[in-house]
């Protein structure tokens, strides 16, 4: 069965802005994969729970204690953009 | 010979003899990165002031006393997703091109404090995202055996310099084979550790439940120092593992007798190449005749590894990958809106094939699609570490050829993505299953080109894995080097 693939809606979920030639190539070279991966499906997994941590570890804490943080003018200086100790981006909402 | 040429443990003596100093030991690896650097293409970065002050240091504090450990004063090289303060980190990304991380990873400050030099930061697949070194922004590796062929991947450059000699040793990282493959085809020591012995914190996250680091090396007693380094507990890594790291060094030179080896009969047949299929039966024919005992064993689970695979690692990496949007570091691409930015970033930064890996994983992930593909192959990978468990009541340790073929041309699988996800089909199983396991080079086919031996062992099963490591390691006598046009001898 061919996989259906709404690979406009993945590219905006991924947030990448892909012309459509590369969104074609994509969803022939995803379906390619996915088809090889849907072998996976077809096992009987009954009653197997899901690996989360391959020895089994959960619900890890460190205690919770005050440590120094990161310098903030050594982390700004990586950023594209920042102003008065902020990270600065375009407006995030329609008008603003 | 060249001091560039030493194994760790043999600078180690040359230091402490003051024949050599760090000092000596750096010149001598910059020396030979000036050779071969414009061929081979191993680093992104070499930090000659920042590793000139290291070594000086180190030098100075021996003289006075001061001995750090069998690190002390030795020159490595990093790969480049590994985040270090003040020294640009890029994971072979344009999206990353010129990050200055603000902090150290736990892997590199556990170094730096055992005194080791950090010559630079490795080439590698982007974000650690392929098996040949070739999907990286700013150029593939070649191979010091044969520069028409890819060293492996993703760890390429670190595992080339550690093989040509532009390091004494180094470290990468093992998603699905990505540290043992690229020790295969150049003919090094590759180990990825039990997931959680090394602290991933300051990794830059491909796969978050598959991610280890761990060591590339001349041989497997330095391949033991360099992980014995930065093992261990960290609290700023939530899956690392709290218990204590495993005593190695007592068994490792007992040798293979009354070793039971698990030679997996679904790693072999088709699609592996005769001269690696014929280098590993003779390597079990002396284990065997030196007193390990040999069983076929099945783990039919280990034929869906790959599939299982390519349905978690682009998973998780499409979740990891989202923090790379330019706002806080690295490449912006202007938009009138922010998530116009974020999408013309992204789909300008990244390369096609983390691309296509997010595509993939962001597809798979997405609403309705989730329990069928991430939830089954998880599922899945409880089988596979079930079964391996069950292996593991019969038998030791697990051999394979890690990987099907010696190394191949540049471009040969560059066009075809599940050729190439093909080249990690014996290394994928081991961390599924967050077991250790470790390439050794045990001989060269007729081109020349290096054959690399995996042994797996059972979770925290490092002490066992090594010691048939070395078994394997002393029989095959392994001593070649590449002969690259232009290598001084």
């Amino acid at each position: 069965m061919p996989i259906e693939i709404d690979i406009a809606h993945v590219a905006r979920l991924a947030r990448l802005a892909l012309t459509p030639d590369e969104l074609d190539r994509y969803r022939s070279q995803l379906a390619v994969i996915l088809d090889h991966a849907a072998r996976v499906q077809a096992v009987d997994t009954t009653g197997l729970a899901p690996t989360a941590h391959p020895l089994g570890l959960s619900n890890v804490f460190r205690p919770d204690e005050v440590r120094p943080p990161l310098d903030v003018d050594e982390v700004l200086s990586q950023a594209p953009s920042a102003r008065d100790g902020y990270f600065e981006v375009p407006p995030a909402l329609e008008g603003a | 010979m060249s001091l560039a040429d030493l194994t760790i443990a043999e600078a180690g003596k040359q230091l402490r003899s003051g024949q050599a100093t760090s000092v000596d030991l750096l010149e001598a690896v910059i020396e030979r990165a000036s050779f071969t650097e414009a061929q081979l293409h191993c680093y992104l970065t070499i930090d000659h002031e920042g590793a000139r002050k290291a070594a000086e240091s180190a030098d100075r504090e021996l003289a006075a006393g001061t001995d750090r450990g069998p690190l002390h004063g030795i020159p490595l090289a990093l790969k480049d997703n590994f985040c270090t303060r003040g020294m640009t980190t890029t994971c072979s990304s344009q999206i990353l091109a010129g990050y200055v991380p603000p902090y150290d990873a736990t892997v590199v400050s556990r170094l730096r404090s055992g005194g080791a030099v950090i010559v630079g930061k490795t080439n590698l697949d982007e974000f650690a995202m392929g098996s040949s070194t070739e999907n990286s922004a700013f150029g593939p590796t070649r191979n010091p055996w044969d520069p028409e062929r890819v060293p492996g991947g993703s760890s390429g450059g670190s595992a080339a310099a550690v093989a040509v000699g532009s390091a004494l040793g180094g470290f990468g990282s093992d998603t699905g084979g990505s540290i043992r493959q690229p020790a295969s085809l150049c003919g090094v020591v590759g180990f990825k550790p039990t997931y959680g012995l090394v602290s991933r914190y300051g990794l830059v996250a491909f796969a978050s439940s598959l991610d280890q680091i761990g060591p590339l090396a001349r041989n497997v007693g330095d391949a033991l120092t360099l992980f014995e380094a930065v093992a261990g507990h960290d609290p700023l890594d939530s899956t690392s593992y709290p218990g204590p790291v495993p005593e190695m060094r007592s068994d490792l030179e007992a040798g293979p007798k009354g070793i039971r080896v698990g030679v997996v009969t679904e790693l072999s047949g088709e699609g592996y190449e005769p001269a690696v299929s014929t280098a590993m039966a003779e390597m079990l024919n002396r284990l065997a005749a030196d007193g390990a005992e040999l069983v076929e064993v099945s783990l039919p689970t280990f034929e869906l590894a790959l599939s299982c695979y390519y349905l978690i690692a682009p998973a998780e990496a499409s979740a990891n990958l989202a923090r790379f949007d330019g706002v806080r570091y690295g490449l912006r691409v202007d938009g009138e809106t922010v998530e116009e930015m974020m999408a013309r970033t992204r789909a300008e930064g990244f390369g096609p094939e983390v691309i296509r890996r997010i595509l993939l994983g962001t597809y798979s992930l997405s609403a309705g699609y989730y329990d069928a593909f991430y939830g089954q192959a998880n599922r899945l990978r409880t089988k596979l570490i079930r079964e391996i468990a069950e292996v593991h009541e019969r038998v030791d340790v697990l051999v394979s050829p890690t990987s099907p073929t010696v190394a191949f041309e540049l471009g040969a699988k560059t066009q075809d993505p599940l050729a190439m996800y093909l080249s990690d089909v014996c290394t994928i199983p081991a961390d599924l299953a967050g077991t250790p396991a470790i390439s050794v080079p045990v001989g060269l086919d007729h081109q020349g080109l290096p054959i690399g031996l995996q042994v797996m062992a059972p979770a925290l099963g490092e002490a066992v894995m090594f010691r048939m490591a070395r078994a394997v390691e002393e029989r095959a006598g392994f001593t070649a080097r590449p002969a690259m046009a232009g290598l001084p001898t």
